[in-house]
């Protein structure tokens, strides 16, 4: 059971986070749902990588004992940091809107006739 | 240096190019605007000749090549080294050359229709990384390689949307946008992770040769269908495409066709590449009917075929925005590229399956060059009049002679008007969907002669009328426009004239590597790549 | 080597087939038809003369603005006797971003009921 808590959490957090793109009307609170589906795919790939008793996977002369899988680090790596750029892309545009139309409510923005 | 060796590096070359002509961008804009402007065109020429010196080669030979990245020490269980491996086969090849087409129209269109604009060096930028980021998503063998290269095209995209931040509406689309593109790709990732965590491998031949189709596989394939289907634009989750193409400008949604055809290239690719060996495996018996996996897939597809291609027509009927009213009209088009494969799938093996794939890949390129056109004509007739709106315009045929033209050749291949491309693989799609059942193909038709309904309004109430006093002055667009239009026009009525000799030289490879996967696997498993 | 024979032929689906220069030659044979149709016509047509203007059963000419139908008054009836499914689809375009969230889940569920459980 322990060891299905990480999964759970997984679980959890996409879930929050989909709550909270689907039903709040705040364009931050869009974005931080945003984030959170984002952490709880992260923490997915990292619960990948761990082995009972392993230690990180880095050679450093000793005798070899198991070790966590170093391949989903680097896709985490690699995946926090387009989250990142995501992430700064999603606020400025929010930044623009907010100069826009003066409110962050997802019901009023872009809805004038041109 | 030969020519082999240049075909030998051309995957890795069709990538690198446009990145690295992204980053130099800026530095030559500093020395010249003009010099700029040519140093992306010949970029993007340079990748287009790459791109179809690796098609050629591979339409003629009929092989499918690979490039590898990284080291050859296996690593995991099975003897499989972790690397990134770019692998083209037909179906990458026929992609890469739709991609390279937009992508020079696009640039060369830029040219006049930016002019005026300000910031030009990031535009430039980002239309390279967005051009890198799809070659990218078409040639990789790789799926965490997929995701990434996913994540840098909508990234680029979103930002040209919302490039003419002035309007308030540009921006809120980029931001709708960016929200549904990151979502799918967020899922895109987790359907990636769980197929890692079962196979400990991320390269598509390899996890194709290895797959179960377990529970957990089937919730990966749901959520990778899901994932790109809304990417590609099918309805349900159609709505941000009316918008980001209605309000980016005209030569970046040229290049977001593009980017929607490769989502969908992507569903091709992970539905009957990863899952290839699955789908007609019987999943269940009830009474006499055994269920499959093609055969509920396929049915599935054709009911989201059917509503796509009705709500798109529908909408585009109604539309007074010209882009908008365009972008309704791709949806439909859309819509009639996976009905194909819906029918393809439900009949898979026989021969009016494989005329459906057919009918269905021939269909990818022309939608792409039809609707690509449209809107460029939109673009133009903004550039003339800056009017967006049908109800201000009228009589522009009168000055604009030569957009009237492109605009009739475009109108004509979207509803399928004979002799345009558009009409060849329509009748491909309405044969073979007939033989799975007459009624889908009704509604198919119904449906083709509603958009040239939607389009005989658009052709009368912009060109045709008195001229207005308004648009006197109004003189046709500069010669870099016609120019763009010009390319996808040839394309069209090329496409159009030789149907045959396109199915047989393009088309049928791509087909072939739809249907049958056990090549695009063995090349890489059997111990062709070092 | 691709041969000149590559770009005439037909296209051939199981119950058909499809030839762009058939078509062409049949296009041209139907216009030489309305060429000789036309040639019938009445040679009385003068140009610039009474018989150009336009005619609105005796009403004056409306100015070049008002005689160009706009391109929302076009096809209202179909429009109108379809009103309930318009009703419908604008119901479903409401342009919220979390709607368009909202539909990618109900689609993502609805495949997993039928790939997943059945």
């Amino acid at each position: 059971m322990i060891y299905n808590i990480p999964y759970i959490a997984v679980v959890a957090l996409i879930l929050i986070g989909l709550y909270a793109v689907i039903f709040k009307r705040n364009l931050i609170k869009i974005v931080i749902g945003i984030t959170l589906i984002e952490s709880g795919v992260n923490l997915f790939l990292i619960t990948l990588a761990y082995r009972q008793d392993s230690i990180a996977p880095i050679y450093h002369g000793e005798i070899s004992r198991l070790m966590s899988l170093p391949v989903p680090h680097a896709l985490t790596l690699t995946s926090i940091v387009i989250g990142v750029a995501v992430l700064a892309l999603m606020l400025s545009l929010v930044i623009h809107i907010y100069r826009h139309y003066g409110t962050l409510d997802a019901r009023k923005i872009g809805r004038e006739e041109e | 240096m030969n020519l082999e060796t240049i075909i030998t590096h051309s995957p890795a070359l069709i990538v690198a190019v446009p990145l690295l002509g992204a980053f130099l961008t800026p530095l030559v804009g500093k020395i010249n605007d003009k010099l700029r402007n040519v140093f992306v065109i010949l970029t993007v020429g340079l990748t287009t000749f790459f791109v179809f010196l690796l098609a050629n080669d591979i339409f003629s030979s009929g092989n499918i090549r690979t490039y590898v990245f990284g080291g050859g020490t296996p690593i995991t269980d099975g003897g499989f080294a972790i690397r990134i491996l770019f692998e083209v086969d037909g179906l990458n090849a026929f992609m890469a050359i739709i991609a390279s087409i937009l992508a020079l129209a696009c640039v060369i269109y830029s040219w006049a229709f930016m002019k005026e604009n300000t910031g030009l060096d990031k535009y430039y930028t980002l239309i390279l990384l967005m051009v890198a980021g799809m070659f990218g998503m078409i040639l990789t063998g790789d799926m965490f390689n997929f995701f990434v290269f996913l994540e840098i095209t909508s990234i680029s995209s979103c930002v040209l949307i919302a490039f003419w931040t002035n309007k308030g509406k540009a921006v809120d689309a980029g931001f709708k946008y960016i929200v549904i593109s990151a979502t799918g790709a967020l899922f895109i990732l987790f359907a990636i992770a769980i197929l890692y965590s079962q196979y400990n491998a991320l390269n598509m031949a390899f996890l194709a040769n290895s797959i179960q189709y377990t529970f957990l596989d089937k919730i990966a394939l749901v959520l990778l269908i899901a994932g790109l289907a809304m990417k590609a634009g099918i309805v349900p989750m159609h709505m941000w495409l009316p918008d980001a193409y209605g309000r980016a400008p005209s030569s970046v949604t040229l290049i977001l066709v593009g980017a929607t055809q490769v989502s969908l290239y992507g569903v091709l690719r992970m539905t009957f590449t990863l899952y290839g060996s699955q789908l007609t495996i019987p999943l269940k018996q009830i009474g006499d009917t055994s269920i499959t996996m093609n055969g509920l897939l396929g049915i599935t597809l054709i009911a989201l075929a059917l509503i796509t291609i009705l709500v798109g027509v529908l909408m585009a009927l109604k539309q007074t925005d010209f882009k908008r009213l365009i972008a309704f009209a791709a949806v439909g088009e859309i819509g009639y590229i996976v009905l194909a494969i819906g029918a393809g799938l439900t009949a898979m093996g026989t021969s009016y399956g494989n005329m459906a794939f057919r009918g269905g890949i021939f269909h990818i390129i022309n939608d792409a060059l039809d609707v690509g056109l449209l809107f460029l004509v939109a673009g133009a007739i903004y550039y003339a009049t800056k009017q967006t709106s049908l109800n201000q315009m009228g009589g522009l045929s009168r000055n604009m002679k030569y957009t009237t033209v492109f605009f009739l050749i475009g109108l004509l291949a979207v509803a399928g008007m004979p002799p345009m491309n558009g009409f060849a693989s329509k009748l491909l799609i309405y044969q073979s969907t007939y033989q799975v059942n007459p009624i889908i193909a009704i509604v198919a038709i119904l449906c083709s002669i509603l958009l040239l309904a939607v389009f005989v309004k658009v052709f009368h109430s912009a060109f045709l009328g008195p001229k207005l006093p308004k648009f006197k002055d109004v003189k046709d667009v500069p010669k870099s426009m016609l120019l763009a239009m010009g390319i996808i026009a040839c394309f069209i009525i090329f496409f159009g004239l030789f149907p045959e000799f396109v199915v047989n030289n393009l088309v049928k490879p791509a087909a072939d590597a739809i249907i049958n996967n056990t090549n695009y696997i063995t090349t890489v498993i059997g111990g062709a790549v070092p | 080597m691709i041969s000149i024979y590559d770009f005439i032929e037909t296209l051939t689906t199981d119950s058909g087939f499809w030839n762009p220069l058939i078509w062409g030659v049949a296009i041209v044979i139907a216009f030489l038809i309305v060429y000789i149709i036309r040639g019938f016509g009445n040679k009385g047509y003068k140009k610039e003369t009474e018989q150009t203007k336009v005619f609105l059963s005796g009403n004056p000419e409306y100015k070049e603005e008002k005689m160009h139908v706009k391109a929302s008054n076009l096809y209202w009836g179909f429009t109108e006797s379809l009103k309930w499914v318009y009703k419908v689809l604008d119901k479903m375009h409401t342009g919220n971003v979390s709607d368009y969230v909202l539909w990618f889940v109900i689609i993502m569920g609805t495949l997993f009921i039928i790939l997943g459980v059945i």
